[in-house]
C-alpha cells in the first residue's frame, strides 16, 4: 500500500471528472502481483479515494464491482467509522474500469482483505485534518477537540462545527504522516463489525436499481447471437431469410470467432447475430435462423464417457505433485485397515439471475461499454487488443451486477457487443438468453478423485493418497493445459487442513473440451467434497465419531506460515468445528430417518465448519437444518457476512442436489432452469450461522468460504441417516431428490 | 396501437400482439424493474400482477394485458409497501436482481392470505428463484410484513 496522499485538485478534476472541493485523499493499493499499476506521468493516481465536500457529503469510489456481496456498504462503513461520519452523508460511486484504480478484479473473496486498512487510514487521516483545522479556528489544543457524528466538538466549551464547514481549512492542513495515523480500537467501532443495511436497499425494492440489462441509450439496438452448440465450432453457412421476416429485426450479421492470444483474455465464440429494435424480436429472429456448423474437434465430446475416462486415470498412477510427506506405500503395507473411494463432481455453471449482457457503442476511434462486469480492466485491455483502439479511448462503465459468481469476470459478451456495434454504427446491447447462458458457459470443472487411506491399529490415519483428474481453468488461456495447475491444487488439495504424516497427491491428465472457468469457491468445491467425504468414510471405518475424528486429524495446535500473510492456524480450524458441533447439539438422539453430517474447509484464508441435518424418507432427502461457523477474522458488516453464509448454503445445496452440466456430441444437454435446477423456497432449511469474534485478526474471505462444505456435509448426513454413501454428485442422479 | 394501464398510468405502444408483456414493459414502455431471468416461466423474475393475479410476464402476450390493470415493482399497493418496509428491516437482498419478482409474488400472497404459514410461503414463493440464496430472509420478511400490517 502506498502512503495516503492529498490529491492535487486539478488532477482530480481531470482524472475523476468530479468537482474538486474539500478534502480529497487517496492511496494506491496493490492486492496481487498481477496488478495493473497506475501509470500517469507525474500525477499521483490513487485507486481508492475519499472526498469530503463543503456540504458535508462524503464520496468514495468503490473500485470493486457490486454483485450482491455487499462491498459498497462494507467499504463505506470502514471510512465512516474512522472518520466519525454520519452514515447519511456517504455516497459510494462505482468506479469505471480503468487501471487508475489498480486491480479491480472482483473475485477470490479478496476485496475486504486487501483494502480495509487503507480505507480505515483514509478515514482516520481525514478526521485528524478536520481536528487540526478546528483547533486552529478555536485556538485550542488539538487534544481538546474530538470528532463525533459529522461534527468536531470542543470538549471544553461544548462548541461544535459541522465537517462541511471545516473542509476548506482542513484541506490546507498537511496530511499526517503514515506512522502518525491512529486507528480506532476494536471496542470503539461504531459501524465496523456491526449489522449494517445495504446502501442499495431502496433501489433494490422499487425497481430503480440499474443492472447491465437495464441500461438504455438513444438509438440502442438489441442483439441475440446463435452460437455453435459445440464449443469452438464455427459457422459453415446460414440462411437468414426467415429471421429477417420477424417484425423488429433489422439486420443479421455473421460474427467471426475471436481467438484470444495465448495466455490472456477470453475472446468470443462467434456465431450469427440478429439485431433488432427490441430484445424479443432479436430472440425470435435467432430462433428462425437456419445455420450449418463446422462442429470442430469437440464434436465427439460426451461427458459420460469422459467421466469414465477420468475415473480410469485416477485408478492408475499419475504425476506426483510436489509436497509429498513420508511414504504412503509403507504406511499402506503396515496398515490395520485400508479405505478406498472414488468421488465425482460434474460440470457446473454459474447461472447468475441476470444473464450475460453488455451494451457497447463503437464510434470511430473510441469505445464505450456499459456492462455488469467483475473484471472491467481485463475487458478494457481485451477490447484494445481486438479492436486496435488505445486504452485511453475505451471507457468501461460497470453497472450493478445481477449476480456474478465468476461468470462476469469473463468478458466474451462485451467483445460480442463491441463487434456488433462496430458493424451497426449504433449502440448495441447483446443479451444472452438463459439457454445461451446454460449452453455456452465457462463451466466449473468436472472432477474424478480417487482416495486411498490407511488406519493404524489405534484408528489414526497413517497414510493418505489422493489422485485428481480435472480439466484446468488454464486450458482457456493456453492449449494443452491438461493438468490441474499448482494454484488450483492449492485450493484444498496441497493445503488440506489435516496433520498427515504420510501424504501423496497425484495429478492425472484431463483434456478440456468445453470452456472451463472459475465459479464461486472454485477448486475448493472438489477438494471440499473429496476430503470431507473421505474423512467421514475413514471415521466410519475407524468406528470413531466423525467430529472427534476430524479434530484428531486436524491435530495438534500449529501455525503454518507459508508465503501468505494469513498463516494457517489449526486451532482456529478446530475451534469453528467445536463451536458448530455445540450449536448442532452433535451427538444427540435424532428423530427417525434423520442424520447429521459434518464438513470443514479452510479456504480464502477463512475457517469454516458446517453440520447438516437431513431427513431421508422413501430415499428422498430433505435438508432440515444447517449450522455453520466461520472464523474470517475482523468482520466489517456482520449482517452481510451472515447473509453471504446463508446464500452459501443455498449455492452449495443447488450444486449438491441438482447441479450438472452434461454433453452429448459436444453439445450441452441442459437448457434452462427446468433442467438446470436451483434450490427454491420449498427446499430451504433452517439456517444457523455463527461468526467467531476475531476482531483483532486480519479480515479473510467471506463470499466463497461457506460453499464447499455444504455438499459433503449433506452426503455425510445421508450416510448417517441411511448408511448409503453418495460419492457422485448431484443427488438427483442418485434418485434422492 | 396497444393500450396498457401500468401502475395506474396509461401507455400507448406500437408492438406486435405476440410480444410477451415482459418485453413490452421493459423495452417499449421502458419500465426496467421487471426482470428477464429465463423466458419460460421458471424463475419468477418477471412477475407482475394483472388485475391482481400473479403473472409471469415473460410468458403472456401483450394482448393479454389490454384492458386490465397491471402492477409492476415500480408501482405501489398497501401490501407491497409493508413488504418493502420488511425487506428493509431484514436487509433481504444480495444482488437484488430477483427481488422485484420476489416482492410482487409476496404481494400476491398477502393479497390472498392475510397471515400465511411457512407452508403457504413455500407454496407461493417456490416459483421464484434467488441464485444468491436469500430465501430465509424472504420468509422472515413476509412474516414481518404481516406483523407491520397488524400494528397499523
Amino acid at each position: 500500500m502506498s502512503k495516503i496522499q492529498q490529491i492535487n485538485r486539478r488532477d482530480f478534476v481531470k482524472f475523476f471528472g468530479l468537482a474538486s472541493t474539500g478534502i480529497i485523499l487517496g492511496c494506491n493499493v496493490s492486492s496481487n502481483k498481477k496488478e495493473f499499476l497506475p501509470q500517469v506521468d507525474g500525477m499521483f493516481t490513487p485507486n481508492l479515494f475519499v472526498q469530503i465536500q463543503r456540504d458535508g457529503n462524503i464520496t468514495l469510489i468503490a473500485s470493486r464491482s457490486e454483485m450482491g456481496q455487499g462491498i459498497k456498504t462494507s467499504l463505506a462503513s470502514a471510512i465512516a467509522d474512522e472518520l466519525e461520519a454520519d452514515w447519511q452523508y456517504i455516497t459510494v460511486k462505482q468506479a469505471t474500469g480503468n487501471a487508475k484504480y489498480g486491480n479491480q478484479n472482483t473475485d477470490g473473496s479478496r476485496s475486504v482483505r486487501t483494502i480495509l486498512e487503507p480505507m480505515r487510514k483514509m478515514g482516520a487521516a481525514s478526521k485528524m485534518m478536520l481536528i487540526t483545522a478546528a483547533a486552529k479556528k478555536w485556538n485550542v489544543a488539538e487534544s481538546v477537540c474530538k470528532a463525533e457524528n459529522h461534527y468536531i466538538i470542543n470538549s471544553n466549551s461544548g462548541d461544535k462545527i459541522f465537517f462541511g464547514d471545516l473542509v476548506d481549512e482542513a484541506a490546507e492542513v498537511a496530511i499526517p504522516a503514515d506512522e502518525n495515523i491512529k486507528l480506532k480500537k476494536v471496542e470503539d467501532f461504531k459501524y465496523i463489525g456491526k449489522d449494517l443495511k445495504s446502501v442499495d436497499l431502496k433501489d433494490f425494492t422499487d425497481g430503480t436499481a440499474t443492472y447491465g440489462i437495464d441500461f438504455r441509450i438513444p438509438n440502442l439496438k438489441f442483439a441475440a447471437i446463435a452460437r455453435c452448440p459445440v464449443t469452438y465450432g464455427t459457422v459453415k453457412s446460414f440462411d437468414s431469410t426467415d429471421a429477417e421476416k420477424v417484425a423488429g429485426v433489422e439486420k443479421v450479421i455473421k460474427l467471426n470467432k475471436m481467438d484470444p492470444p495465448i495466455g490472456q483474455f477470453f475472446g468470443a465464440l462467434g456465431g450469427v447475430a440478429v439485431i433488432a429494435n427490441n430484445t424479443w424480436s432479436a430472440f425470435q429472429g435467432k430462433l428462425e435462423l437456419d445455420i450449418e456448423w463446422n462442429y470442430g474437434e469437440n464434436h465427439s465430446f460426451n461427458s459420460d464417457e469422459y467421466k469414465k475416462r477420468l475415473t480410469q486415470r485416477v485408478h492408475q498412477k499419475a504425476k506426483l505433485v510436489p509436497g509429498k510427506k513420508g511414504d504412503v506405500f509403507t504406511a499402506f503395507e503396515e496398515a490395520d485397515k485400508i479405505v478406498e473411494a472414488t468421488y465425482h463432481v460434474p460440470f457446473l455453471t454459474h447461472a447468475p439471475m441476470e444473464v450475460p449482457n453488455a451494451t457497447a457503442w463503437f464510434q470511430e476511434n473510441k469505445i464505450e461499454v456499459w456492462a455488469p462486469l467483475q473484471d472491467p480492466q481485463t475487458a478494457r485491455a481485451e477490447l484494445a487488443h481486438f479492436f486496435e483502439i488505445s486504452l485511453e479511448n475505451i471507457t468501461i462503465n460497470v453497472t450493478m451486477l445481477g449476480g456474478g459468481f465468476g461468470r462476469k469476470s469473463k468478458s466474451d459478451f462485451v467483445v460480442e457487443a463491441v463487434a456488433l456495434s462496430k458493424e451497426m454504427g449504433t449502440p448495441v446491447q447483446v443479451v444472452w438468453t438463459r439457454e445461451d447462458d446454460i449452453k455456452h458457459g465457462f463451466y466449473h470443472s468436472t472432477s474424478a478423485q480417487y482416495l486411498k487411506g490407511s488406519l493404524d491399529k489405534n484408528g489414526n490415519v497413517s497414510g493418505w493418497l489422493q489422485r485428481l483428474a480435472m480439466p484446468s481453468i488454464a486450458s482457456i488461456f493456453k492449449p494443452l493445459s491438461d493438468y490441474a495447475t499448482g494454484s488450483e491444487l492449492n485450493q484444498g488439495f496441497t493445503n488440506n487442513p489435516y496433520n498427515l504424516t504420510n501424504f501423496r497427491l497425484e495429478n492425472a491428465k484431463a483434456e478440456a473440451h468445453v470452456r472451463i472457468g472459475w465459479m464461486r469457491s472454485v477448486i475448493n468445491i472438489h477438494s471440499g467434497f473429496g476430503n470431507n467425504s473421505f474423512v467421514d468414510e475413514l471415521a466410519n471405518a475407524a468406528n470413531v465419531d466423525p467430529v472427534q475424528f476430524h479434530l484428531g486429524l486436524i491435530g495438534k495446535d500449529r501455525v503454518i506460515q507459508g508465503k501468505s500473510e494469513h498463516p494457517y492456524n489449526s486451532k482456529r480450524m478446530k475451534d469453528v468445528l467445536i463451536k458448530t458441533s455445540q450449536m448442532a447439539n452433535w451427538g444427540r438422539t435424532l428423530p427417525e430417518n434423520h442424520g447429521l453430517g459434518v464438513a470443514i474447509q479452510y479456504s480464502f484464508y477463512s475457517y469454516v465448519a458446517t453440520i447438516v441435518e437431513v431427513a431421508v424418507i422413501d430415499d428422498k432427502v430433505k435438508v432440515k437444518n444447517t449450522w455453520t461457523t466461520i472464523d474470517c477474522g475482523l468482520v466489517l458488516n456482520k449482517d452481510n457476512v451472515k447473509n453471504q453464509l446463508e446464500g452459501s448454503v443455498f449455492f452449495g445445496m443447488s450444486l449438491a442436489m441438482y447441479g450438472k452440466i452434461s454433453t452429448t456430441e459436444g453439445a450441452v444437454e441442459q437448457n434452462n432452469f427446468f433442467d438446470y435446477q436451483m434450490t427454491r423456497m420449498k427446499d430451504a432449511p433452517n439456517i444457523h450461522i455463527h461468526i467467531m469474534d476475531k476482531m483483532n485478526e486480519k479480515p479473510t474471505g467471506v463470499g466463497e468460504a461457506g460453499v464447499p462444505v455444504i455438499a459433503p456435509a449433506i452426503c455425510n448426513a445421508i450416510f448417517n441417516a441411511t448408511g448409503k454413501r453418495v460419492r457422485s454428485l448431484p443427488l438427483v442422479d442418485a434418485g434422492m431428490v | 396501437m396497444t393500450k396498457l394501464s401500468i401502475n395506474n398510468k396509461f401507455y400507448e405502444i406500437d408492438v406486435q400482439d405476440d410480444m410477451p408483456l415482459l418485453w413490452a414493459i421493459r423495452d417499449i414502455v421502458g419500465l426496467t424493474g421487471t426482470k428477464f431471468g429465463c423466458g419460460v416461466a421458471q424463475c419468477g423474475a418477471c412477475s407482475i400482477l394483472i388485475d391482481g393475479r400473479l403473472t409471469k410476464s415473460c410468458s403472456m402476450p401483450v394482448a393479454y394485458g389490454v384492458g386490465k390493470e397491471i402492477l409492476t415493482i415500480e408501482g405501489t399497493t398497501q401490501n407491497l409497501e409493508y413488504l418493502r418496509e420488511a425487506w428493509f428491516d431484514g436487509n433481504v437482498p444480495q444482488c437484488g436482481y430477483c427481488q422485484s419478482g420476489q416482492l410482487i409474488a409476496a404481494t400476491s400472497l398477502l393479497d390472498k392470505i392475510e397471515n400465511p404459514t411457512d407452508k403457504d410461503i413455500d407454496d407461493a414463493m417456490s416459483s421464484n428463484i434467488c441464485r444468491c440464496g436469500t430465501y430465509s430472509r424472504i420468509r422472515k420478511a413476509i412474516h414481518k410484513a404481516v406483523a407491520l400490517k397488524n400494528q397499523n
